[in-house]
């Protein structure tokens, strides 16, 4: 039992269990932060697989900038949670339900049954699995290396996309001058959005 | 650090694409200023020409670039001139509908600019990574784009639908994507083709499952059963000219892509031509038959769009380089005549009032007859009846099919078309038989959307009789296929 | 991966507990995590001491600013004067609102005090004075200061008050909004060293005053004006404390909160006041280096300039609008860091540094 070994199983079972509770909670609020738990759990697992760069990139990311908008919206939109979920489902939906969920559960248990006779990570050997493995692997060199060499097409592909996505919405947000009727400012992210463009 | 003078040189692999991108951008900054707002049409035709050009130049060289993310090969530059060539024709069709509706703002421009560049970035690369993007790219502009006439209810649910289902559709693809990356570690087509023996035998589950998730995912962009059920209300919500985009331009995409995934990638895959013959022919008898319950001439053509989705199937489950070439002359044909078809529906919604119902139809043999004749050409075309481009486009698929042994699946294909002979022809029923007690409204033509006509109507015929230069074409593009 | 625990990259005091408690025989994991658990203590305890300071000399600031002689009873001029407010602060009644949201409510100060904690794993506070020299220090930091936004927001929210809640919407604004152009400030830095460890950057700067960042880069004076502007915001203070602004808000986010769990944001506060003053001085003012007296002395006088600095912003600038607020770092700060950014490149990829 390594320190190591006792992060792991922390950290894996605060990530199973937040992403969970998040699943099952009625209460948005308690959604997002309970995925703000699993993704934390998941950076430390990242950062024990030596990606520290990852690791941070994840939390500020997620943490950091998506799942505060999240919570930023819900609080906007006041919703505490007491709306009901609609009307209960007709028996056969259900049926449906539960035999699709135990499919579901039986293709992971075949999945990871067969992960573990499985060796192609093992093999180097073999042309192609890429060979990633390096003195410093994860440290921010090596990932902007790869990043801006090798993936430097995709990399700005990326970037037009999310300009594509920041010029649509503003698009269909913004209030224009034939608009009549009360067009609330869903101000703050217009203005950002504008302003990134 | 860095050395970035490496890849200044592969940009001349992406020129038509990155005019494109100029073009949209301008227009984008063009339309922040009144005074320049109404330049933007002229500037994005001007580029899409450009890129045209460009991309017929580049057509029959063979290139890659930065680091094997870009393959430009015939295929790839075959599509790239088709896709910028129905972007041309949808700016076209739409410059008046859009002022006519009210919607007319520069920014659509920009939009259909870009999704262009993203068909043609899916189109052009092996690399599944890259296809992602591409096929993200293509699809944000269009998302935004069937909701663009946002006062009207029927197109904001058509943009929240179409938003949806295709981001659910993306997680599908993406899940596909790492599960394929998993078993192979690479996300490089040509790397899995190359260890594909190696890959299947040591994790072929997740090989497997990660297949049929892109199944899915691109299943859902061409409007495959059982992933269709957003096409008819998208198609009808959106503005008319954005659904003529829609039918042509992301369908064709969508195509290149499987084209490239399942007759190069996974190819090995021996199991997936039975898959495909039954989805081909669930997609096909699903499309025509519910085509025939609909009174929305949009609608009625969005489930013929799913029809013809399932002849292209065809192609898929024959496999082989006929089967191929077959597959890319429909995509064409079917682009050039649905794209005329769009193009009358988009001149009679021109008209006050109307929503493109087949009632609308009554007494216009009498009101334009040339539009009539034009309109029963391509409803000829969409059914299949010689001497169009649309009798070959299924002569070649289902000659295919049969020449490989897959009768039935020919069979089924042939009995559709009889199928879809019902709904087509009562377009031309309503027009040219009923009564009507006051005439039907006249349409006022623009040069732009004659042009269209003109150019789809002489290319429906005109191919339909000389195919031989199409199809040399469509040829070409297998030949040098990878 | 190996757990950064070699025991020559700790510090003196530290390898020799670890040697100490190594030969009684203590099995491997347990001996790390007593390790650790001395280490948090002891950053832990400096750092409450630190706040404790801060708070008096705040106050003492404030009420010289105002004409006033501020606390004076407990000590010369009033010294000890925290330590008998957090003793009473302790002995107060734990109010709780019935409507609270009562797990979020509970967990936001916590949150809040862990995350101004966090941020000095990577802080050096002299030579060889550091917990973790992690190759992505200063990411790190900004990676664990972001969950400061997200137990305001929880505070804001637990508290099911709109005063509560309008100041935590204010807070994750503000600080989404302002992290942009901190980052951006870091970056120039970071982009002249060629990496993220705190104790690169501080490294780079050795060899007199002309090599602190500030001085030694052309560009170096706008990065640390943004950097200090964007830090004011991201640390909540005034003129950017719209989140609590008393006025408008009665305390914002922290209005339902008393006793012990109030001081625990209060003692946060000024935590992150140190933390972004810190940084300031590592990437910009030579970190622990200065001649004749021990780096940690260097480091903690520099840094408290910095707060000084803070201060002063504090108790001489009015308070922006939101709107305002929100303007000046879309509309000014962004575009003026990311400019400056680019300036930093081309002068690293011409060479034109000495």
């Amino acid at each position: 039992m390594t320190l190591d070994l006792v992060i792991f199983l922390i950290s894996s079972v605060v990530a199973v269990f937040g992403a969970t509770m998040m699943i099952t909670q009625r209460n948005p609020i308690a959604s997002v932060l309970f995925m703000i738990l699993s993704l934390l759990a998941q950076a430390v697992l990242y950062i024990q697989l030596g990606a520290l760069f990852m690791g941070a990139v994840l939390v500020i990311v997620y943490a950091g900038a998506i799942l505060v908008l999240f919570l930023f919206v819900i609080m906007l939109l006041n919703l505490r949670g007491r709306e009901s979920l609609g009307q209960p489902s007709p028996p056969i939906s259900l049926t449906v339900k539960y035999a699709l969920a135990v499919l579901f559960v039986l293709e992971l248990i075949m999945v990871v049954k067969s992960s573990f006779s499985s060796d192609v990570f093992a093999d180097a050997g073999n042309p192609g699995v890429m060979v990633m493995q390096t003195d410093n692997f994860g440290a921010v060199n090596d990932v902007a290396v790869l990043l801006f060499q090798r993936y430097l097409y995709p990399f700005e592909l990326t970037s037009i996309l999310l300009l594509v996505a920041i010029v649509g919405a503003v698009i269909l947000a913004q209030r224009s001058r034939d608009d009549d009727g009360p067009v609330d400012a869903a101000s703050s992210g217009e203005s950002e959005g504008k302003a990134a463009e | 650090m860095i050395d970035f003078s490496s890849v200044a040189d592969n940009f001349n692999v992406i020129y038509p694409e990155l005019a494109l991108l100029i073009g949209a951008f301008a227009v984008l900054l063009l339309g922040t200023v009144k005074r320049f707002a109404g330049l933007c049409t002229s500037v994005a035709g001007l580029t899409a020409l450009i890129a045209l050009w460009l991309a017929v130049d580049q057509f029959g060289t063979q290139q890659s670039g930065f680091f094997g993310m870009v393959t430009c090969d015939a295929f790839g530059s075959a599509f790239k001139i088709i896709f910028i060539a129905i972007a041309i024709v949808t700016m076209l069709i739409a410059h008046r509908f859009m002022i006519v509706k009210q919607i007319a703002r520069p920014e659509f421009y920009a939009l259909v600019l870009i999704s262009t560049f993203g068909m043609i970035v899916m189109a052009n690369t092996t690399d599944m990574i890259v296809m992602f993007l591409g096929l993200e790219i293509m699809s944000v502009p269009l998302y935004v784009l069937a909701g663009f006439a946002r006062r009207s209810l029927q197109s904001n649910e058509a943009g929240i639908k179409y938003f949806v289902m295709g981001a659910f559709a993306s997680a599908f693809l993406l899940m596909g994507i790492a599960f394929v990356f998993g078993a192979s570690a690479t996300t490089d087509l040509r790397r899995i083709v190359a260890d594909f023996s190696y890959i299947i035998y040591h994790s072929g589950l997740y090989m497997y499952v990660g297949i049929a998730l892109i199944l899915v995912g691109f299943g859902f962009k061409i409007g495959m059963v059982p992933f269709h059920a957003w096409v008819p209300d998208v198609y009808q919500g959106a503005p008319t000219p954005v659904t003529a985009f829609f039918s042509a331009g992301p369908k064709a995409a969508g195509f290149a892509v499987l084209l490239r995934l399942f007759m190069f990638g996974f190819e090995g895959v021996a199991e997936l031509s039975s898959i495909f013959w039954v989805l081909a022919v669930l997609t096909m008898t699903a499309g025509n038959v519910l085509a025939l319950l609909q009174d929305n001439i949009k609608r009625m053509l969005a489930y013929s769009s799913i029809a013809h989705a399932g002849y292209i199937l065809i192609a898929f489950a024959v496999g082989g380089e006929d089967a191929l070439s077959a597959a890319i002359f429909y995509s064409i044909a079917y682009a050039i005549f649905n794209l005329g078809a769009f193009a009358v529906v988009v001149l009679l919604e021109t008209r006050s009032g109307c929503r493109s119902d087949f009632s609308e139809l009554a007494g216009l043999s009498k009101a334009s007859p040339y539009l009539c004749a034009v309109l029963a050409l391509f409803v000829f075309a969409l059914t299949g009846f010689p001497p169009t481009i649309g009798f070959f486009g299924k002569f070649y698929l289902f000659s295919t099919a049969v020449k490989a042994g897959f009768i039935w699946l020919a069979v089924i294909g042939v009995l559709n078309s009889f199928v879809s002979v019902y709904y087509y022809l009562r377009v031309l029923k309503v027009s040219y038989f009923d009564r009507v007690e006051q005439p039907a409204l006249s349409v006022s033509y623009t040069p732009a959307i004659t042009l269209v006509l003109l150019i789809t109507a002489a290319g429906t015929l005109g191919f339909g009789l000389f195919p031989q230069k199409l199809l040399e074409f469509a040829q070409s593009a297998v030949f040098a296929f990878l | 991966m190996i757990w950064p625990i070699a025991s020559a990259e700790l510090l003196p005091l530290f390898s020799y507990l670890y040697e100490l408690l190594e030969s009684t025989g203590l099995p491997q994991p347990w001996l790390a995590v007593v390790v650790y658990t001395f280490l948090a203590a002891l950053v832990f305890g400096v750092l409450s001491l630190l706040a404790l300071f801060l708070v008096w000399w705040e106050r003492k600031i404030a009420a010289h600013i105002q004409q006033r002689f501020g606390p004076m009873r407990h000590g010369w001029h009033g010294w000890y004067q925290t330590i008998m407010d957090a003793v009473k602060l302790l002995q107060k009644e734990d109010i709780r609102v019935a409507t609270r949201d009562k797990t979020v409510f509970f967990w936001a100060p916590v949150v809040c005090f862990v995350a101004a904690f966090l941020a000095y794993v990577t802080i050096p506070f002299g030579e060889g004075l550091i917990v973790a020299d992690l190759n992505i220090g200063i990411l790190y930091i900004m990676a664990v200061t972001t969950f400061t936004v997200i137990s305001l927001l929880m505070a804001g929210w637990g508290s099911n008050n709109k005063y509560a809640l309008l100041g935590g919407m204010r807070s994750a604004a503000q600080v989404v909004s302002y992290e942009v152009p901190m980052v951006a400030s870091i970056l120039v830095v970071v982009l002249f060293v060629g990496s993220l460890s705190m104790v690169d950057i501080v490294q780079a700067q050795a060899g007199g005053i002309w090599n602190w960042y500030i001085f030694r880069l052309p560009y170096g004076p706008i990065a640390f004006c943004t950097y200090i502007i964007a830090a004011t915001a991201e640390a909540n203070r005034t003129p950017f404390d719209i989140p609590e602004a008393e006025q408008e808000l009665v305390a914002g986010f922290n209005v339902e909160y008393s006793g012990m769990k109030f001081a625990m944001f209060f003692l946060a506060e000024f935590v992150n006041a140190f933390t972004v003053s810190a940084i300031a001085v590592i990437l910009f003012f030579g970190g622990w280096h200065g001649a004749l007296l021990p780096s940690w002395m260097w480091f903690l006088g520099k840094t408290f300039g910095i707060v000084l600095l803070l201060m002063l912003f504090r108790w001489t600038y009015p308070r922006l609008r939101v709107d305002q607020l929100m303007e000046f770092s879309w509309k000014f700060l962004v575009p003026v860091t990311f400019a400056n950014i680019i300036i930093a490149a081309w002068f690293k990829y011409a060479g034109w540094y000495w």
